[in-house]
This record gives C-alpha cells, structure tokens and sequence, in this order.
C-alpha cells in the first residue's frame, strides 16, 4: 500500500548534530572554532597571517586549517607564522561539514590549541549554511567588492557574528562607501559588529584575535536575527492513525530543529 | 551550489527512514519545505534531487517543494512584516534592531510518499479499519 510518512527533519539534522557534537568535544579540550567565510580573493589569508603572527606574538596557541579546492598555497602562505596548519583539498566541493572538519582534526590538533581559525572554502554562498562547531563566524568583504554584498549574499552576512572589511588601505581608490556598507551589513543582521581592516597597513590588526579570545573566555557573542529563528518544529511524538484510508507514521524526528549559534 | 550536498543529505534521511520502516519497495515523493532565507535554490535542488536518487530506494521520485516566505517581528514595536530578498530585519516601521525572525530559513524535509508490502497499518487499533485506497498524488 502507499503510505504518506510524516518526517520533519531538518535536512541538515546530521551535519548540525555533528557540529554540535565537535563544539562540545573541543569545548571540553579547551579549543574553541572560529569559522572564516569570504569571497575568493577578498584577502582573508592575508589578515589571517597576520593574526596569526599577533597570537605567536601573544604567546595564544593557535592553529589554522585552510580549505581550497586545490593547491597548498595558503597553507604555505600560513605556516610562515610558524603555528600549526592544515590544508584541506575539497577536490572542487564548495564548502566544509562539520564531519570533514572533525575528521581533519582528528591526529592533528595540538592538544593545547586555544584557537583554531578555518578558513572555508572562498565562496559566500554554500559554507553559509554549514554549522562547522564554530563559536564565532566571522564573514569577511573587501572594499573592492561593493557595498551591496551583504544583500547579495544575505545568508552569509546575516548568521555572522562579526563582519570585518578587508582592505581599507585602497577604499578611497575604489571609493568605498562606508557608510552604505554599514548600512547593508545592518538590514540583514541588525546590531554586528563591522570591524574595518588591513592586513598590509596594519589597520585593525588583532581585533579579530581580541573578539575570539573573547568569545574562547566565555564572552557572549552577537546573536544574529537570523540564527534566533524559533523552534517551532521539534516533536518528538510517535503516533499512527490509520483515516481515509492511508497512514500517517511519525517515526522519531532526529534533532528537527533549525541550527542555532550559541 | 551545494544544493547537491542538501539532496544528497535529502535521499539519505529518506532512504535511512524507509529501512526503519522495513518492506518499503518504492519512494514516489518527498516533500521538502524551503524557507526563502534558506540559501538553497529550488531549481538547482530538484535537478541535484533527481541525480541523488539514481541508483536508490527513491529512484524516479518526485521532489514536491513548499516555499515558506520569510516573516520577522519586531519585539518592541510587535510590528510583523515580510522581510522579502534580500531581508529586511530591521523593523520598517520604529527602525528597532531587536527584532525576530517567525519563518523563513526553514530546510526540512515534510513527509514522504511511499510504497510498502504490508496491507494494512501495522497498528493493533487499527485492526478492523477498511482497506486502505492507494492514495495517488
């Protein structure tokens, strides 16, 4: 007979169960994530190089794994600062799960890793939807890419916990509008904070370091309007009935909830 | 486009619950919602859809998508409004920024349509309920 099966899981139940699971592994250990998401080319290695060099500097242990299609590249360009890193060829996958994350950690992380930066793959649509364990999300633009990018690409600027511009040295030779950007930033993610940066000037160099060893300290991070969705689909009840002459199961809803960022 | 990774997280959950459920010969359908704020292409979904089910338990099903548009509220002000694409969530009438999203990044799999060996519910209760009527779509 045909039946109709009532599921109600969230098609990304297993990677949230899995991120949720990797935040409190490493929570546990003492390390806590922090998830970087950016355009290709927006410069996050190059700011992320020079957070690096602050932690060392600060004597914070850090580590960073990199993702990319292809090449070690950025791994290479990483490693100068001398902590441990990690680079992870997707072979042409757009974006981390979290059980890839877990999986690449596994042998690898140093045991006293206070931080550990990812850097997602360059694109600000798919990594947008993943949940890595990540305590702090951090979507990253540079000046040349217009002010508009946090409406193109809402998801990704709307679940972040802070948004951080690239660049600035060149803003006036792109005639970077701040001002609308802030303004963009704010419609889909009202109260984040935007930090402006440059890796090669210098500009806001170790706030990105400072904001995540608030957040590893126990700080409360920004919660996004987009991340605070309620839950108003989580049942748990098994019950059949058996009317108009078709079923209706509902076999346990494994974690039916939408993701959320603590 | 990881709209291939979504069907392919799709098929699994689908393919998971029918061998829960045992006796299970054939997927005719699975409905999905998808929230407007989801990040997730519906026409890009339904091409990956029909790739993901090659080869499996729901080969040749149906991929039947509910679009939820996206809804906020405004804590102080209880205005409620659409937040359309790209979002507003800031509140258009007070400009308050302590606001909430009601609907709109919902990706979650509804129910499924399927076919099975047995004859009747399962259920004891249900022992001397009249033949079930295939439901068609």
């Amino acid at each position: 007979m045909c039946r109709v099966v009532d599921l109600r899981q969230a098609v990304l139940a297993k990677n949230d169960a899995g991120a949720h699971e990797l935040r409190a592994h490493l929570a546990a250990r003492g390390t806590v994530v922090v998830n970087l998401l950016s355009s290709p080319g927006s410069g996050k290695t190059a700011l992320l190089e020079r957070e690096l060099l602050c932690a060392r500097e600060r004597s914070v242990p850090v580590a960073a794994l990199t993702a990319d299609l292809a090449t070690e590249n950025d791994a290479a360009r990483l490693a100068r600062s001398g902590v441990p890193v990690k680079q992870v060829l997707t072979d042409g996958l757009c974006h981390l799960e979290s059980g890839m994350l877990a999986g690449h950690l596994e042998g690898w992380l140093p045991d006293d890793t206070r931080l550990l930066f990812v850097e997602n793959v360059g694109n600000l649509v798919c990594p947008a939807s993943y949940d890595l364990g990540e305590t702090l999300r951090v979507t990253l633009a540079s000046v040349t890419e217009g002010e508009d990018k946090p409406l193109k690409y809402p998801t990704a600027f709307g679940l972040a916990h802070l948004v951080v511009v690239t660049k600035t040295d060149i803003a006036d030779a792109v005639e970077f509008d701040e001002a609308a950007f802030r303004a963009n930033v704010e419609q889909v993610n009202p109260g984040v904070e935007v930090v402006l940066t440059s890796a090669r000037r210098g500009q806001g160099v170790g706030v990105l370091l400072d904001r995540a060893m608030a957040a590893a300290d126990g700080a409360p991070v920004h919660s996004p309007v987009m991340a605070r969705q309620p839950h108003h689909h989580g049942h748990t009840h098994t019950h059949t009935h058996a009317d108009d002459g078709h079923t209706h199961a509902h076999p346990e809803a494994t974690g039916a909830m939408a993701h959320t960022h603590s | 486009m990881h709209e291939m990774s979504v069907a392919l997280a799709v098929v699994d959950q689908v393919a998971e619950a029918a061998a829960r459920a045992g006796s299970v010969t054939a997927v005719r359908s699975v409905r999905l919602q998808v929230g407007e704020l989801a990040g997730v292409v519906p026409d890009a979904l339904a091409f990956s859809f029909e790739l993901a089910c090659a080869g499996t338990l729901l080969e040749g099903a149906e991929l039947v998508t509910e679009a939820v548009p996206g809804r906020a509220r405004c804590a102080p002000c209880a205005h409620e409004w659409a937040t359309g694409m790209p979002p507003r969530l800031t509140c258009p009438v007070c400009d308050g920024t302590r606001t909430e999203l009601l609907a709109g990044r919902e990706l979650q799999i509804l129910d499924v349509h399927w076919d099975d060996g047995r004859r009747q519910s399962p259920s004891p209760t249900h022992a001397t309920a009249r033949e079930p009527i295939p439901e068609e779509r």
